[in-house]
């Protein structure tokens, strides 16, 4: 026979023989028939087909773990407590868990493989975690990085969620991105408004969803959100609140401020909201919230410039955020009821921030935040 | 054909007197750089002599029935590079099935072998020097295990010599190179008692 059509054929044939016995040993060896999940000690039951990872698994029967990498390993987001012997911790899994998760068996659920039944621990709030289906209704720049995009919810047709608390969007692979990820966006929608979410985003350089937000989405898109994930929520006591944010850190103060002043929640609660930005550049919803508050005695806006530029005219305050905020908590507000910190932004912001609260004596675990990376 | 050598003789010519890594420098990188610790040495030396005491086997099937007959010895060692593949993969499968705990001590380094040239030489010595069936499946092996003697023996040193004042130009790969130098010249002692070709 010609050499240049056996030669080929040897090569493929051989390949395809040895594919062959990898997909046979592979039906036999990987084949772990039914197990079954167990959930916070019998309250959920799923029977599912062994085999993959535990966090796909699950969302195939609608739990839905928080993950940001679509369950690479390289978040670190879907801590799963496990109770039954799952084997020993991965070296994939090291990096992302503390002496105290490892000593509670805390394992990533992305890298868990369900091999025989499983028992773990979710909380709670993530049983009414959903995936829906949305539409882009509408999306308009709010300054020049940053969009305000609103989504119809499709399918389920409402979400419940408290104020603060964040959805994820899920990205289709584009361009050169070749899988799927999935990105946490805090809702600045009010919950009241049960059919819509809205999010803020600010364009990333780089960034795998920002850019996809920014460059690719536009309205009547369908778009995927799971949620409603976070623990970032007004606390009910009757200390002030003293908010702070920068750039698209806004989105769960405006769906906290809005909500709060539509039901007249936590009437106790004093409200200072400081927002930092560069330039008039960088600022947005100004005369909203300006609005907001000349109706609404206990609310109180400082929105601050660190850098204005003389034709601007700006009359607001100027300096860094943290300066700012200092002056404030030492001069104008009111300690008698004690203080809470609220924070959303940079981590850089939230570190600076949480440094000046604690100098001016509101304690650690008085301050919230969500830090966004 | 070769004069027959032993089989027996051929094993442990090939750990002692014709170590694939001291006398032939294969399979290096990895030698280097896992020899700092003793554990992982165990597991990778291990699975070296596993995977080359298969991968010999299956390749002298491949070689003797079907490429040698159909006159295509220049494609040799594309299909040498599949079989090692495929190997390594069906390998990795079943350790994780069959042992959790092997795996974790074993399997990661499966990957990190079917790109290391010490199995695809040992392949090729088989093929150059014309071995039979049984020959091939104990010169795999000795090498195998001659491997995991030579980086079990530098992991050894390696950590006895860790905390002794290298100068600091020559801390780190330095050192560990000229050990094996002299790790290499101590096996050239055993090189005159059998003639491995």
């Amino acid at each position: 026979m010609n050499p240049i059509i056996l030669g080929p054929l040897v090569v493929a044939g051989s390949a395809a023989f040895l594919a062959l016995v990898i997909a046979l040993v592979d039906r036999v060896v990987n084949n772990y028939g039914e197990v079954t999940i167990d959930i916070n000690h019998g309250k959920k039951l799923f029977k599912v087909q062994g085999g993959s990872a535990l966090l796909g698994t699950l969302a195939s029967q609608g739990l839905f773990v928080p993950s940001a990498c679509g369950g690479r390993g390289s978040c670190g987001a879907c801590k799963v407590r496990v109770l039954s012997d799952v084997g020993p911790v991965l070296p994939t899994e090291t990096p992302y868990l503390s002496p105290q998760e490892l000593a509670d068996n805390v394992r990533l659920s992305c890298q868990v493989k369900l091999k025989k039944d499983i028992a773990i621990e979710l909380p709670e709030e993530l049983f009414s975690v959903r995936k829906f289906k949305a539409t882009v209704e509408k999306i308009r720049d709010l300054t020049y990085d940053i969009k305000e995009t609103t989504f119809r919810l499709d399918d389920p047709k409402a979400i419940e969620f408290v104020c603060g608390q964040y959805v994820q969007i899920v990205v289709p692979p584009y361009g050169e991105i070749k899988e799927s990820v999935q990105r946490a966006y805090s809702m600045s929608s009010r919950p009241g408004d049960t059919g819509h979410v809205e999010l803020l985003v600010r364009l990333v350089p780089g960034g795998i969803a920002t850019t996809w937000v920014h460059k690719m989405l536009k309205e009547g898109d369908s778009v995927e959100l799971v949620g409603p994930f976070g623990e970032f929520r007004v606390h009910d006591t009757p200390s002030a609140m003293v908010c702070v944010a920068g750039g698209s850190g806004m989105a769960p103060f405006k769906s906290m401020f809005y909500d709060m002043r539509e039901r007249d929640a936590f009437p106790d609660k004093e409200i200072w909201y400081f927002f930092g930005a560069r330039t008039t550049r960088d600022m947005f919803y100004l005369d909203e919230l300006r609005q907001l508050a000349s109706e609404w005695p206990r609310f109180h806006f400082v929105p601050a410039l660190s850098e204005p530029k003389p034709e601007e005219k700006w009359e607001g305050d100027v300096g860094l955020i943290t300066d700012v905020l200092d002056r404030y908590i030492k001069d104008r507000v009111a300690k008698d009821k004690g203080l809470e910190g609220y924070l959303c932004g940079s981590p850089g912001m939230i570190n600076a921030c949480i440094a000046v609260m604690t100098k001016n004596e509101i304690s650690a675990s008085n301050i919230y935040y969500d830090k966004f990376a | 054909m070769t004069p027959l050598i032993n089989p027996v003789t051929l094993f442990f010519a090939s750990i002692f007197t014709s170590n694939i890594l001291l006398s032939n420098f294969l399979g290096m990188c990895s030698f280097i750089s896992i020899s700092k610790d003793w554990k992982s040495s165990f597991g990778l030396g291990m699975a070296v002599t596993v995977v080359m005491t298969i991968t010999t086997a299956i390749s002298w099937v491949i070689l003797f029935y079907v490429i040698t007959p159909l006159g295509l010895e220049y494609l040799s060692f594309i299909v040498f590079i599949v079989v090692i593949a495929a190997v390594v993969q069906v390998l990795e499968m079943v350790i994780d099935r069959a042992s959790p705990a092997l795996y974790m001590s074993l399997g990661i380094f499966l990957p990190l072998i079917t790109v290391n040239c010490a199995i695809l030489g040992a392949i090729l010595f088989m093929q150059i020097r014309s071995y039979g069936f049984i020959q091939s499946v104990a010169f795999g092996a000795g090498s195998g295990a001659g491997w995991w003697l030579a980086i079990m023996l530098l992991a050894a040193i390696r950590e006895r010599t860790e905390k002794n004042p290298v100068p600091a130009g020559l801390k780190g790969p330095g050192i560990t190179m000229i050990t094996i130098g002299f790790m290499a010249m101590a096996f050239i002692g055993f090189s005159g008692m059998i003639a491995v070709q």
